[in-house]
């Protein structure tokens, strides 16, 4: 009597201190999840659009979301980049359907209205109306003014040829919102060299979108779920490491330094994944070239709150968009990029190393799957809470990996943010 | 096409012979007999149909060499995490747009078919195949086969070839 726990239990509380239980259903309930959308996609937040290398030319656009709501990155005349919702100001149509392109202006199909590519109405049908034996039938009230009926435009940051936006213009400057030091990491892979992009990769992961943030700021699992990693010492719990976080601590860095890989030592010890007599047959997918900007690190994951993670897995460099539909599920959009100054050689080793990684990646594609099946987990009793207690309690940055503390943040972070 | 009728009857037979073939073993899990499919120097992609199209080198999958290819099948066998699931392609009749010098440029619609224990089957890879094929100890090969696909979102994962 009393023991066995309700498993739908309302309201939903979070019963413990602190962020190291997580309950169930902050993944699973829908109201929580709309609360997420309006407070950390929709206010207050910087979240990824794209790069600049997707839009070299005037006229250039990227149509992509932010949360749920679809909008469009343009490079206009003056070679500035907008982004606006894409939704027409007049019957609210979502104009733009072609994911890229080049247009003088933005025009919405329905009834012709036109908007600059920054956003501004020029000019709508029949404004003045349409002469008819004589007389001026219907056209817009006098009072209507085009200025009062541009496309909702949002507040742009770039740098480092990456786009940020967001719809909340009240929102700290782009540099204060990383913070120091998530900045300085940021500028290390983003320096200034122009990007060149290989190509995109689109899957749907049937998950909460928080799983994929949590999922790199988790070093604990890769060393255990990724064959690839432990074996060939890319990434595993005795390599040099730090873990760090912006002050607020929804921001991370995982800074991890390539071991030697192979043979048995005590964190390999009972590692099921660990093939000591493994190895690749092709030696192309692990020739690894050490770069000058790297500075030492041969791995560095970084995740910037709420949108987006920045690869740098040796040679191979990507963004991966995280865009959310619904509670239970998120679109992750990989999107490869090289710089430059990269020789030939340089651009085919980074595309045969993207062998590792997106939805048929020998690494990645088990995130996937491992993400698919917590969510399983978390519907088929939201009332119990998963356990992120490895290295203790405490959000704390670290110089070692076999912690949690990276979860623990983002959850601190997550429950004053949501009030919960 | 005007190298189709070039084509002789046998060559036909074979090139049927050999897509019936290669969609057997990969609906089949016969992974290490997927890999005889391909000469030593070949290339094995899968890439979406945006990439393909719009420039991009990037693939979801490139395997450049019959090496790579056993380094895949060593991956599903021993080191992928994943649901396990079943495939089943259907493939559509070949077209052939070249026949020349002992090459054979190809190329077929398919359709991939996923089904997960206890769950409903759904479409989940469509596309094409764009086949270069020669003939190698009598058996024609793939020099290189690129599944160019259209479907928009994976969902989730490709663990096994298409």
């Amino acid at each position: 009597m009393g023991q066995t726990p309700e498993v739908f239990k309302q309201p939903h509380v979070w019963e413990t201190e602190g962020s190291s239980r997580i309950p169930f259903w902050a993944y699973t309930d829908e109201a929580i999840y709309k609360k997420e959308l309006d407070r950390l996609f929709y206010k207050g937040h910087w979240s990824y659009i794209g790069l600049e290398a997707e839009v070299p030319n005037p006229g250039d656009f990227k149509r992509t979301v932010i949360g749920e709501r679809s909008v469009v990155m343009t490079r206009d005349m003056d070679g500035a980049i907008n982004v606006v919702e894409n939704v027409c100001a007049h019957r609210g149509m979502q104009f733009c359907r072609e994911r890229h392109g080049n247009k003088k202006e933005l025009v919405c199909p329905y009834h012709q209205w036109n908007y600059s590519l920054k956003g501004d109405l020029q000019g709508v049908p029949f404004r003045r109306g349409v002469k008819q034996d004589g007389k001026v039938n219907g056209g817009m009230p006098k009072e209507f003014k085009t200025e009062d009926h541009g496309l909702n435009k949002l507040k742009v940051a770039t740098r480092g040829g990456v786009v940020f936006a967001s719809f909340d213009h009240e929102v700290e400057p782009f540099e204060d919102y990383l913070g120091p030091t998530i900045l300085g990491y940021f500028d290390r892979l983003f320096n200034g060299r122009k990007l060149t992009i290989l190509g995109y990769n689109r899957q749907r992961i049937p998950g909460n979108w928080k799983l994929m943030q949590e999922n790199i700021k988790d070093p604990y699992h890769p060393g255990l779920l990724h064959t690839w990693f432990v074996t060939y010492g890319l990434w595993r719990a005795d390599n040099k490491s730090e873990l760090k976080m912006d002050e607020h601590f929804r921001h991370a860095a995982m800074i991890s330094t390539r071991g030697t890989g192979g043979k048995k030592e005590e964190v390999t010890q009972g590692v099921t994944s660990f093939k000591e007599n493994m190895e690749v047959l092709d030696k192309r997918l692990i020739d690894i070239v050490p770069e000058a900007w790297w500075n030492g690190p041969t791995a560095l994951m970084m995740t910037i709150f709420p949108s987006v993670i920045f690869q740098q897995q040796v040679n191979s460099v990507s963004t991966r968009h995280i865009q959310p539909n619904g509670h239970g599920s998120f679109d992750f959009v990989w999107t490869h990029f090289g710089f430059e100054d990269d020789t030939p050689e340089m651009t085919q080793r980074r595309l045969i190393q993207a062998n590792l990684f997106g939805p048929a990646g020998f690494v990645s594609a088990d995130d996937g799957e491992v993400i698919e099946l917590s969510q399983f987990g978390f519907e088929q009793k939201p009332s119990h809470r998963a356990v992120a207690e490895l290295g203790g309690y405490e959000c704390e940055n670290t110089d070692h990996m076999v912690t949690e503390t990276l979860i623990r943040g983002m959850y601190n972070y997550w429950r004053k943010v949501m009030e919960v | 096409m005007d190298m189709a009728t070039a084509t002789n009857g046998q060559t036909v037979i074979d090139l049927l012979r050999l897509y019936g073939d290669y969609a057997a073993a990969v609906d089949s899990a016969q992974w290490d007999k997927w890999v005889e499919f391909f000469v030593d120097d070949c290339e094995y992609k899968i890439q979406p149909r945006e990439n393909f199209e719009r420039g991009f080198p990037l693939s979801t999958l490139a395997l450049l060499s019959k090496n790579m290819l056993k380094d895949r099948v060593y991956g599903i066998h021993e080191t992928l995490y994943h649901d396990p699931y079943y495939q089943r392609h259907v493939v559509g009749m070949p077209v052939i747009r070249e026949d020349k010098d002992g090459v054979i440029i190809a190329e077929a619609n398919y359709a991939v078919f996923r089904t997960k224990l206890s769950g409903e089957s759904t479409v989940f890879n469509v596309g094409r195949y764009l086949d270069k094929i020669r003939r190698e100890d009598g058996k024609l090969k793939f020099v290189s086969r690129l599944c160019i696909y259209d479907t928009e979102m994976i969902p989730n994962s490709i663990i096994y070839p298409i």
